[in-house]
């Protein structure tokens, strides 16, 4: 260590960002969400609309584009502060209302309280964010600024205290800065929940001098994007927690590993990695001191198994992401044979917030065995998608009830899938259990990277089954003979029950194929891969049952095992709506004019069921198929 | 899919361009084909022996990275990339569907081109606008709640957009 000091270095550039940001002053800001979500819903329409109000009507504001807040169903948003009064945040906006607020709000001074989703402070009339139960809930740590600052500015992230803790963490000694880590006790997000510190501590103590640092950010789970969220949002953030592991671990190169679908992710990171290096944060002799680091970022290719840190390094020296056995651990001999630590983005997340706040603050959230936040992506049937970040230890139905509101057109909770393809389907009764490593594990699902698909009563729990199963098998890399033919094998023995082609001995093979995969696969992507299977056939097996032995899918969705049918009661003579929604033509007029569907040429789309008006209801679904005969000969 | 000379020849040479800039050790093997395919939009056959050369392995090495990373692909892209998602969400909302509805209209199956080059359709991971679903990526714009009459009119407001590409094309080249 040398005896320069980087907190007074970072304290002037601290200083100099708040300077800065001083001609924002005064003026009007609207923050407008242009993550990837917001963006997909005409987030950059919205800020350009607002751009132009703003030039039309002289005003003394500034729009700019931040990260997302979390609150995806509500895209795109944007929270207006105009100065001397409470934040407002709006939701549900549209290049319409984006064309209104200025004028209406900002000149007139009308908040237009029936756009606004809430207020960031106490105000008159608008209920703030906590004034609901997914505010009391919430706890944000890492999340405190995505949505609020400028990931493209890092004078935005200086000013609200950004880098103090990598200054911290540079004026002490490698050493304390993993105790202090392994003191709060965080355990790695990325699903292991291995604990961070003592990998650290694994490659600090290696004789090799070359080291490398790997920020895992090649999320790969379909129905999780906590990871890129955070990258898009606040990527200095990670960068921090990246620079400080470094430090920590006497590395002097480290990677960004991510994802080739996330490229606005890619572009902040490049950007905000260039802000850093030009202030002297990162690169050589950083804030001043002797300690040098490089970052680099490298762009993944879309294998899903790179998540796996043996897998990540074998893609990185430019082989095929076939994962390594394991020992030796990478913190001993991982890229290019070096030591190596790989972290997830979400806990580097956390390392720049205990070295500023300290062990016990971390270990005053949470459970005791899992410290800490968790953050959660909300996806599937409820009413508020997005993502949250909650205490350890929070139950799956305050999760579900309190922060998604419930599952969308009051249709029936059937079960949440946790933890992606290596996760588990879990049921109603099981709604208590708190999200920590432990219960998950027991009930049957895991903690994964933290995705979380809420399905309903239309959702067929096989037909999930197979889904991932779809999914893991076409990801494995082939290595391992049972993960490579058993998941195959297991796809197959689900094809063919979604199809009505099920056998009574299926259930027992799958069981037995599952524990086969599960004893004979290297890494976690074979281990795991039974999982969906394994959840499904314990709590829903009736399902199962009712496919293999009435050859009838129960929820209406797997598409062999249904028909759709149009109720002649119900049907109305002088409407079309059906027959023109067809894309293939197989709705016609029978003699009586009600509409009857060529069971032959119908692909069951849905279309018809969609199209037919509220008041009627006339298409329904049914299953088995040839309950469609039954019903027509019963008319006749 | 059969390229022509002169598609070959500008695998070759855009590959020598790349390759120059780049050292030869293994780590950069797939950086450079990222680079390949964001020239080229595809990976032809042609700029695989021109890598493999460049990094002295033999070029089913690289063919076996090539062929393992889902984002590299081997036939040249269509004009238009549709491409549809296939996350949790989507799948749930009937992305299968909806990749049912573009084949049937485009007549080509997921990973193709359509003959003309016009088209292509591939899937996707999930692109993260779980409330949409399910979700269309047609060139750069997403397209949210998907439906097999959006796909049909979708395909018939490009064509009368576009009447007198098909005729124009070949002169252009």
């Amino acid at each position: 260590m040398s005896n320069k000091k980087a907190a007074p270095a970072l304290e002037k550039l601290q200083g100099q960002a708040v300077q800065n940001r001083e001609s924002l002053r005064g003026k009007t800001l609207i923050l407008v969400g242009a993550a990837t979500c917001g963006r997909a819903v005409g987030a950059l329409d919205v800020a350009r609309v607002f751009r132009e109000e703003i030039e039309r009507l002289q005003l003394d504001a500034a729009v700019i584009e931040v990260g997302c807040m979390g609150h995806c169903y509500a895209e795109p948003m944007a929270v207006i502060y105009k100065p001397g009064e409470p934040g407002i945040c709006y939701g549900y906006l549209n290049e319409g209302i984006a064309a209104r607020l200025p004028q209406d709000y900002l000149v007139e001074g009308d908040p237009c309280a029936e756009f606004a989703l809430a207020a960031m402070e106490v105000h008159e009339y608008i209920p703030t964010f906590q004034d609901f139960p997914r505010g009391l809930i919430e706890q944000k740590a890492v999340m405190e600024h995505c949505g609020f600052i400028d990931p493209e500015n890092i004078d935005d992230y200086l000013a609200v205290g950004g880098y103090s803790a990598l200054a911290a963490a540079l004026d002490r000694e490698p050493s304390g800065v993993i105790s202090e880590i392994k003191d709060s006790g965080l355990r790695g997000r990325g699903g292991a929940g291995f604990p961070t510190g003592l990998k650290w501590e694994m490659c600090s103590s290696s004789q090799e001098k070359t080291r490398y640092i790997i920020c895992n950010a090649d999320e790969g789970d379909p129905g999780a994007f906590m990871d890129r969220t955070i990258l898009e949002s606040n990527p200095h953030l990670v960068i921090e927690g990246l620079a400080i592991a470094a430090y920590s671990a006497g590395a002097g190169k480290a990677y960004f590993y991510v994802r080739a679908e996330y490229p606005l992710a890619v572009e902040r990171i490049k950007k905000a990695l260039q802000q850093a290096a030009g202030l002297g944060i990162i690169g050589k002799s950083m804030l001043g001191t002797e300690y040098s680091l490089d970052i680099e970022v490298f762009q993944g290719s879309g294998a899903f198994v790179c998540g796996e840190e043996t897998a990540l390094i074998a893609s990185m020296e430019g082989e095929p992401g076939l994962p390594r056995h394991r020992p030796p651990y990478p913190a001993v001999a991982g890229l290019f044979g070096k030591p190596t630590v790989i972290d997830n983005v979400k806990t580097l997340s956390y390392v720049p917030l205990i070295i500023k706040n300290g062990a016990g603050w971390f270990k005053a959230t949470g459970t005791e065995k899992s410290p800490g936040t968790a953050i959660f992506a909300l996806a599937g049937k409820l009413v508020n998608t997005g993502l949250t970040e909650v205490p350890m230890g929070t139950t799956l139905s305050q999760i579900i009830y309190d922060v998604g509101s419930g599952i969308a057109g009051n249709k029936k909770f059937k079960a949440v899938q946790i933890g992606g393809p290596s996760g588990g389907c879990l049921p109603e009764e099981t709604l208590e259990t708190p999200v920590d490593y432990q219960s998950l594990s027991k009930a049957g699902a895991m903690m994964g990277s933290g995705g979380m698909v809420v399905l309903d009563e239309n959702d067929c729990m096989v037909e999930i089954a197979r889904f991932f199963l779809d999914f893991t098998q076409k990801e494995s890399c082939g290595k391992c003979t049972f993960c490579r033919l058993g998941t195959k094998h297991m796809l197959d023995i689900l094809e063919r029950i979604t199809r009505g082609a099920g056998r009574p001995e299926d259930i027992d093979l799958l069981l037995e194929l599952a524990e086969d995969v599960r004893a004979g696969s290297l890494c976690n992507l074979g281990k795991t891969a039974p999982n969906p299977v394994l959840s499904t056939l314990r709590y829903f097996r009736q399902e199962y049952d009712a496919h293999i032995n009435e050859k009838r899918c129960p929820s209406l969705m797997c598409k062999d095992l249904i028909a759709y049918y149009i109720l002649p009661d119900k049907c109305e003579r002088s409407c079309d709506a059906c027959v023109g929604s067809c894309p293939v033509e197989a709705i016609f007029s029978n003699e009586d004019r009600i509409k009857v569907i060529n069971q032959e040429k119908c692909v069951k789309c849905d279309s018809c069921l969609v199209a037919c008006p509220p008041q009627y209801k006339a298409v329904i679904k049914v299953s088995p198929p040839d309950e469609v005969l039954r019903r027509e000969k019963g008319v006749k | 899919m059969i390229l022509t000379e002169e598609e070959k020849r500008e695998a070759v040479e855009k590959s020598r361009e790349i390759l120059s800039k780049h050292d030869s050790s293994r780590g950069s093997l797939i950086p450079v084909l990222q680079e390949v395919q964001s020239v080229l939009g595809y990976v032809p056959p042609d700029a695989m022996q021109e890598v493999a050369g460049h990094f002295n392995i033999p070029s089913v090495d690289v063919y076996s990275v090539v062929t393992f990373y889902n984002q590299f692909r081997l036939t040249p892209p269509g004009k238009n990339q549709v491409k549809i998602c296939m996350g949790t969400a989507c799948h749930m909302r009937g992305a299968g569907t909806i990749m049912e509805s573009w084949e049937r209209v485009l007549n080509i199956k997921v990973g193709e081109t359509t003959l003309d080059r016009e088209f292509s359709l591939e899937r996707v991971a999930c692109v993260g606008c779980c409330t949409l679903a399910p979700v269309a990526v047609v060139n750069e714009a997403v397209h949210g709640k998907m439906t097999p009459t959006k796909v049909d009119g979708m395909l018939f407001s490009h064509r009368l957009a576009n009447p007198k590409e098909k005729e124009e094309k070949p002169g252009e080249q």
